[in-house]
Formats: structure tokens, sequence, C-alpha cells
């Protein structure tokens, strides 16, 4: 019964893409997740899935990849963060509000005046599983396999940066390298997920599984390892709601990695609310 | 031996430190005092080329120190790390031989030998798979000293080491900086405490955004030095 159940939707060719695809981005989302909330950095996986849109337009209009405009615009929104951050006294969190709705706002603009408006703009903030191929789950799984690689050879590099940064610089690690390493990182997990999961739930993704696992772990790299766990069930199970509940597969894979994150929140060992006395 | 020379830090239309120019022999421990926001952190950021220096010059065995970061360590102030980050004793003190254990590679033995001898120095040993938010602000002081250690670094600055520490750790602090002493490391030590410690320090060097006085205790802790450095009398100080 339960095996019938499980075995049904793979019969149909856009399921067994989709849930390749989710296992993927489940990986990719946990490890790079980690980085990204450790330097407290969440809200940056926001401004980047929105500002790739002018990215998306103007690669549109070129009639080049979407995928390489998107991180080109993704990166410099980053980039645009890091100066207002840097030569100014103002924080971090106000520049991120500004640059996110500005990217989005520029990406709006160059849809009108390029004409570009076959970008059908409901896909790219919701995602479409229906239009995953299988070069799009090749291309996902060779970016996660480079994302792990570099993660294991820059690991204890990686892990004195986010932990001290100060420390870091003060001992010659090359830090705005190792920076800039981790903004692309997070940059091209956002436009691999895209399609799935859409720019405007992309952040559950990276934020979702790596705190989850970040309330029940004392080390980093069980928090990869397990924030992947999670990350990796969550988008194949929403991928089964979705097919047997007809909802968006997105919102289905995003409030399931909420669930799991109330459940770590009130139940862990360690820090849950229910069991801390 | 560490030369500074005519170190500046201009930050927004202001100076932070201006001026600055000292010499730190091997062997010595330095006591960098002054009052609040008198730029004692940013001298020695800007020592190591943490922020960005207006003028100025710092050499380290006759080159350049930003060549050769690898022989020093610096231990930040405790309110500059996030000390919730999943990592346990053991790991934070081995970061301390990353210089030394270099890209694409493991922690060699030895390195976990002498992890362990740093360790077993401060007393943390028994602590070592203990994440870091489950310690005492003593025992995060002790961590990260024994990373200190760990690094084997010759030039070794720290920054006000003995804020909201135990009498224990402060005394672990002090004779760790007594052993270093003897293996001729130079340390710089930002320290708030005008009290009976200033005693383990050889030299001296009073801040307020330029050097008010440098040297020995005699030379530098007179009444008129901290009078011009803090604006108040000795008296109100509290010193002995």
């Amino acid at each position: 019964m339960l095996i019938s159940w499980l075995i049904e939707p793979l019969s149909f060719e856009f399921m067994r893409l989709a849930i390749a695809m989710g296992f993927f981005l489940g990986i990719l989302g946990a490890v790079v997740g980690s980085y990204l909330i450790l330097q407290q950095m969440g809200m940056m996986s926001g401004v980047v899935s929105h500002a790739v849109l002018p990215g998306i337009a103007v690669a549109f209009f070129w009639e080049i990849n979407l995928a390489i405009g998107a991180f080109i615009a993704g990166i410099l929104s980053a980039l645009v963060v890091m100066l207002i951050q840097s030569r100014s006294t103002i924080k971090v969190d106000a520049a991120m509000a500004l640059v996110l709705s500005s990217f989005l706002a520029l990406g709006v603009i160059l849809i009108t005046l390029l004409k570009t408006h076959q970008i059908d703009l409901d896909d790219l903030l919701f995602g479409d599983i229906l239009a995953i191929t299988s070069l799009d789950v090749i291309q996902t799984a060779i970016i996660t396999a480079i994302i792990l690689i570099l993660t294991k050879l820059f690991y204890k590099e990686l892990e004195f940066y986010t932990f001290d940064p100060i420390g870091a610089k003060a001992c010659g690690l090359p830090v705005n390298f190792l920076y800039f390493g981790l903004i692309c990182a997070i940059t091209i997990t956002i436009v691999a997920s895209m399609q799935t999961v859409g720019v405007l739930l992309v952040m559950s993704l990276l934020v979702g599984p790596a705190i989850t696992a970040y309330l029940l772990v004392k080390e980093l790299h069980e928090m990869m390892i397990i924030g992947a766990i999670i990350g990796v069930l969550s988008t194949v199970s929403g991928m089964y709601l979705s097919y047997y509940f007809d909802l968006p597969s997105g919102a289905a894979i995003v409030m399931i990695v909420f669930s799991f994150f109330l459940l770590s929140f009130l139940f862990s060992p360690k820090q849950g609310v229910l069991i801390r006395k | 031996m560490l030369e500074v020379y005519n170190l500046a830090v201009h930050y927004h239309n202001n100076w932070a430190i201006n001026d600055i120019s000292f010499c730190l022999q091997p062997g010595q421990i330095m006591g960098l005092l002054g009052p609040n926001g008198a730029g004692k952190s940013t001298l020695v950021k800007a020592i190591l080329g943490l922020v960005p220096v207006s003028k100025g010059a710092v050499k380290f065995a006759s080159r350049p120190l930003k060549r050769q970061l690898k022989k020093v360590a610096y231990v930040p102030q405790r309110n500059q790390i996030d000390w919730d980050y999943p990592i346990t004793v053991e790991k934070v003190v081995m970061m301390g031989r990353i210089p030394a254990t270099g890209w694409f590679r493991k922690p060699s033995p030895s390195s976990y030998h002498i992890v362990r001898n740093a360790l077993e120095k401060v007393g943390m040993w028994q602590y070592r798979q203990r994440q870091i938010r489950e310690l005492s602000g003593g025992q995060q002081q002790r961590v990260f000293l024994a990373r200190a250690i760990a690094q084997q670094a010759d030039l070794l600055f720290f920054d006000e080491p003995f804020n909201n520490i135990d009498l224990q750790t402060e005394s672990i602090i002090f004779q760790t900086f007594a052993e270093l002493k003897q293996q001729k490391k130079a340390l710089l030590v930002i320290s708030h405490d005008l009290g009976l410690t200033l005693n383990n320090y050889d030299r001296f060097l009073l801040l307020n955004h330029q050097i008010i006085a440098t040297g020995s205790k005699q030379e530098v802790l007179t009444k008129e030095n901290l009078q011009k450095a803090y604006g108040k009398f000795s008296s109100e100080l509290g010193i002995i």
C-alpha cells in the first residue's frame, strides 16, 4: 500500500526529474545555507534571489543562458550590499532591504523596456516543476558535486573564517577570497533552486534545514549532514504532497521545511523550548 | 623586534590614532593602557592590517609584518566572537594550527600533540569535546589562549583578555605570559587594570589617540601622564 503510494508518481517522467532535482537541492541548500546562517547573513539569500531578475531579463533579451544572467546579477547585488556596508555607517539590514527592492524594480523595468514579456513572472516567483528537464537535473548534480568538493577542500579555512573572521585575517588567511567564494556558492545555489521553488521561496531551502540542524548539533559538519538529510526529506516529501493533493510544489516544500524546524525548535534535546528546564 | 613607525588611522574625519611609533623586543611583554575609546584596539588592528591605515609602517624582524602574518597570534575581544557557533573546544584550538598546516592538508599528528599540550597548559583538556557555548567566560578566554599557544607564533596580541574572567583564569594567563616571555616571544596586551597586575609587564604604552608615554613603569605611570591620558587624578584611578 505505502510502497505503491510511493512508486506510483515515479511512473511519470516529470516526477522522477522533480524528485531527483529535489534530492540535489536539499543537499546543496543545507551545506551552503550552514555557512550563510553562521555568517548571520540569512537575509542575503532573500536579496540575491530577488536580485536575479534584471539578469534574467537581459539574458532573455540577448538569448544567452538565463542562469548566467541570473548569476551575474545575484553577485552584483551582494557586492552592492557589501559596498554600502563597508563605505558608510549604514547597517547591513537596511542596505539589504534597499538593494533587494531596487534590483527587483530594475528587473521589472527591464522586462517592460526590453519587451521580454515571454518571461513568466509567475513561474519565476513560485517555481514550476513541470518545466524541469533532465539537462537541468544534470546541471544541478554537477553544481552540487562541485560545491561539496570545494567545501571539503576549504573546510578548515572556511570554518575559521566564519567563526572568527578577524582572527583568520590576522594570521594571514585571504578572507576576501573566502567571502567571495561563499557569495558565489550562495548565488549558484539560488539560481539552481529557482526553477523548482521559485525566487520567493528559495530562502527557505537555504535557511530552513540549516537552522533546524543548528538546534540539534554541536559541530559544523554535523550541521551540514543533518541539514542535508532534512533538506532532502523536505524536498522529496514536498513533491509527493504536491502530486497527491495538487498543491504548488514550492509552497509544499517550504511548509515541510518549516514543520521540521518547528519539531526541532520544540523538541531539540539540548535547546528545545519544551525540553529545556 | 616589532617596529611601528608613525602609524595613523583616520575614521570619518577624526584621527582614531595618530603618530604612533614604538618598538617591542623579543622576550618583552608590553601593556597597552588608556581610557575607553583611546584607540587601543584600533592600534592593534592597525598593526595587523585589519583596518585601513592612513600612514605609517610596521616591521617585524626588519621586514614588513604584513608578509609574515603566520608568525602572529591575535586573541580578539570576547564580544567579537559568536559563542553560539557550533564548534568544540578542541577544534577552536586546532584553528591555531591552520597557518602551519597549509591549504588542502589535514593537521599533522604533531599538531594534535601541540593542541593537547596547549589545552592541558590552560587546564581545558577535559573540556575538549564541549561546545564552546557551554563554557564560562573565563574558560572561553582560556580556549583562545590555548589557540594562541598552539599557533607557536613569535608575536602575540591580546585584546582585553582580562575582561569578566575568574581569578584562576587570570593567574593561568599571567603564568602563560611568563612562559612565552622565556621563549623570547613578544607580547602586546591591552588592559584596563591599573592595579597590581601591572607588575606582570616589562614595558608600557599609555595611549589616548596619541602616545602619552612609553617605556618602563616608572617612566610611564606618573601622575602627570595618567592625568593627561585619563583626565583624572591618579588617586581616582585606584593606582597602587
